[in-house]
């Protein structure tokens, strides 16, 4: 909490508050991903909760904190890390057992409602999550960028 | 709960009136966003709490994302004379879609309000997903299941439209080229 704060960004009232919160945004969208198979949510609404907390942190402690916390490479990967354990888990179904995206992995009753049932469901919901909220982080910040490049065109014809 | 639903609906209608007709940019901004949240309160009493939680965090972001995209832009709204084939049309829509209402209501047949369509068949694949969703895949939400495995190859092209879209907006909207502008081109079909 007592490291230096840079000057672009929102006020330190609002920087304060993001410190608190970002965390605690970031873990309810990993749980809604990984208990999405048990209590409503999933891969989608998790990773959309999990990118709104990236997205806060831009936009409380500016471009340069958010782009080190979370940089444009990261996102690019992490997107392709996502539909990459997305589509393995499809083609495994179709190498192991013969047909694409089958539940390879079905657990029996006794499994049922609890966090490891369900088999390759929590993994493909992991992977969602991973892409959807890594995707959604990187429109927000090319579409910042180009906001900024809008700005400062309009600034420099109007002097 | 229908009247409730009633009254929902009628303010979305007026949200997406005022988001349309405002010449302020910020306050059709926030009309919509009032859409998006009238909706989500609409799928919580249709008891669908999983498009109710996307909803609303998609709204969020998309909020979000609007606002930060009209912010300190001095563009104004246009107003233009409305064309009149647009009224036709709109009238004309408006005139086909009330008498399939009324065909439809009409109709002794026509299912009740809240029940399921594919009811009336033994054999549907809704029904089946309901009674054996949960012994074939184990996923005690039935949403999730239907979602990852019974009608996977959907999500697969959800995925593959996000990804799409994300691409495209990171080769459209990237601030330098990769190549510097002045080089010769040497790389044209590519």
């Amino acid at each position: 909490m007592n490291q230096p704060r840079s000057s672009e960004g929102m006020s330190m009232i609002v920087k304060t508050v993001c410190g608190w919160m970002k965390a605690f945004i970031l873990l309810y969208g990993i749980h809604i991903i990984l208990y999405g198979h048990l209590t409503p949510g999933g891969g989608f609404a998790g990773g959309v909760i999990a990118a709104s907390a990236f997205v806060l942190i831009v936009l409380a402690e500016g471009k340069t904190v958010g782009l080190k916390t979370f940089s444009r490479k990261a996102a690019s990967t992490w997107d392709s890390v996502g539909v990459l354990v997305f589509l393995v888990m499809a083609g495994l179904g179709l190498v192991l057992v013969g047909t694409f995206f089958v539940n390879f992995w079905v657990t029996d009753e006794s499994a049922h409602f609890t966090l490891f049932s369900s088999g390759i469901i929590p993994v493909c919901n992991i992977g969602i999550g991973l892409k959807v909220c890594s995707s959604l982080y990187l429109v927000f910040v090319v579409l910042t960028a180009m906001h900024f490049a809008l700005n400062s065109n309009s600034k420099g014809e109007q002097p | 709960m229908t009247e409730i639903l009633v009254a929902l609906i009628l303010l979305m209608i007026i949200g997406a009136l005022v988001a349309i007709e405002t010449s302020n940019l910020l306050y059709s901004v926030i009309s919509i966003g009032a859409v998006g949240f009238l909706l989500s309160i609409v799928f919580l009493f249709l008891a669908a709490p999983d498009l109710a939680i996307t909803q609303m965090a998609v709204e969020v972001i998309t909020l979000v994302i609007l606002l930060r995209a009209i912010a300190g832009s001095d563009r104004e709204a246009v107003s233009d004379h409305r064309s009149i084939l647009g009224t036709v049309v709109t009238l004309a829509m408006v005139l086909i879609l009330a008498g399939f209402s009324v065909r439809m209501f009409a109709d002794p047949d026509f299912p009740k309000f809240g029940q399921p369509v594919m009811d009336r068949f033994e054999d549907a694949p809704s029904n089946k997903y309901l009674r054996d969703g949960l012994e074939e895949t184990g996923a005690a939400n039935i949403v999730t299941a239907v979602l990852l495995d019974f009608r996977a190859y959907d999500t697969l092209g959800e995925a593959t439209v996000l990804f799409c879209a994300v691409v495209g907006a990171l080769s459209i909207l990237r601030r330098k080229t990769k190549k510097h502008p002045d080089e010769p081109d040497e790389e044209k079909e590519s």
